[in-house]
């Protein structure tokens, strides 16, 4: 019974996502939409309180009271010109969340079930490249990093090596943990490297299409746990996010390959 | 790939959500004026944080005797926590200034 009421739950906070997302695209219901989204979520999150089995409740309460205290203070005092770092640190941390679920699942999963393995290594090579990405975004529209040139073939070579890894532990037939950092660090190296070259005024492209990005993770996390919410959710956020990057980068007059794959330094020129 | 191509045959219903989805994201947004797209991310960075109904199970299932899953757990919970409330509330003040704006035009 709990079971059902907990699928029916997820399934109006699915319904609550869509209509929220679509009321935020309005100029009149936006206020209204970001609620109805609030609801969805928090439905969501009661939900999985009543998730059969569920042990450590006081550490996840107190991990939560912590997480909104800190949320609600950045966001409340925050400078309005400084909104959009804060976006790029929250979507970070989502990622970094998504990681280090894939992390702690890690243990407990069958190293011969290559399908859920192959979808949590992605959770963990996506997840950590919106962590490192969002982070240097966020350091550029700061002001703290400098816009740095550096060879775009480089990053490709580390997320080579990524992959690579990552199918090499799939097929290895055993739990390879140190192998697993490895992979993680690659990709946090390969977020760095990504949006190292891409120059400071292009940023909230950049952090729109790390917000995709992170709507992957959570939808590929989902899929790890049979779990609708986190698929739907996650999805709506990537393909819904993955348009947006196209729009803003319309809006302001450049093409999404010409920011990603062209170094700043010439990319006025060619412009 | 064998083993790739099972798994999707024997989820095949989260496939179809999946692509389905991929639709319904696309088209909710299509008619975005350029005045809100940045409250437009900031509210879906905030759905992202979905991820926290996954960290909430992961750290739920977690061994009490397990310290390093523990903390990976807790840390998981809270930064989910972060992106989740900051994502909300930041939104919420960008839409606040957004009301204003159409009274000085």
């Amino acid at each position: 019974m709990i079971l059902q009421i907990i699928d029916i739950c997820y399934l109006v906070a699915v319904v609550l996502f869509i209509l929220g997302i679509k009321m935020m695209s309005h100029p009149d219901s936006a206020r209204r939409g970001n609620g109805i989204a609030l609801s969805g979520m928090l439905l969501a999150i009661i939900a999985s309180f009543l998730t059969p089995g569920l042990d450590n409740l006081i550490l996840i309460i107190i991990a939560m009271a912590l997480g909104t205290i800190g949320g609600l203070y950045s966001a409340k005092t925050v400078q309005m010109t400084a909104m959009p770092q804060l976006v790029s640190f929250f979507n970070g941390m989502g990622g970094a969340a998504a990681a280090l679920i894939g992390l702690v699942e890690y243990g407990d999963l069958p190293v011969d079930d290559i399908g859920k393995g192959s979808v949590l290594m992605a959770s963990l090579v996506i997840g950590s490249v919106s962590f490192s990405g969002s982070m240097i975004a966020m350091g550029k529209l700061q002001g703290v990093i400098k816009d740095i040139r550096i060879n775009k073939i480089l990053g490709f070579l580390v997320l080579a090596a990524a992959v690579g890894l990552a199918i090499y532990v799939l097929n290895s037939g055993e739990p390879q943990p140190i192998l697993v950092y490895l992979l993680i660090f690659l990709s946090l190296i390969y977020g760095l490297l990504f949006v190292y070259p891409i120059g400071g005024a292009d940023m909230p492209v950049v952090i729109s299409l790390l917000n995709a990005l992170t709507g992957v993770t959570a939808a590929t996390t989902g899929l790890l746990y049979d779990n609708k919410v986190m698929l739907m959710g996650g999805i709506l956020v990537g393909s819904a996010g993955l348009l947006l990057t196209l729009l803003m980068a319309k809006a302001m007059n450049r093409s999404v390959s010409n920011i990603l794959f062209t170094s700043f330094g010439t990319a006025s020129g060619a412009a | 790939m064998e083993a790739i191509i099972e798994y999707i045959s024997s989820n095949q219903q989260e496939f179809y959500v999946f692509i389905l989805a991929i639709f319904v994201g696309i088209e909710v947004i299509s008619k975005v004026p350029t005045v809100l797209h940045t409250p437009l991310m900031s509210g879906s960075n905030a759905l992202s944080g979905v991820v926290i109904v996954g960290s909430i199970i992961v750290l739920g299932k977690t061994d009490p005797a397990n310290y390093l899953a523990l903390s990976l757990g807790f840390l998981a919970v809270l930064l989910a926590t972060l992106n989740v409330v900051g994502g909300f509330a930041v939104t919420n003040r960008m839409l606040e200034m957004f009301k204003k704006k159409p009274g000085k035009k």
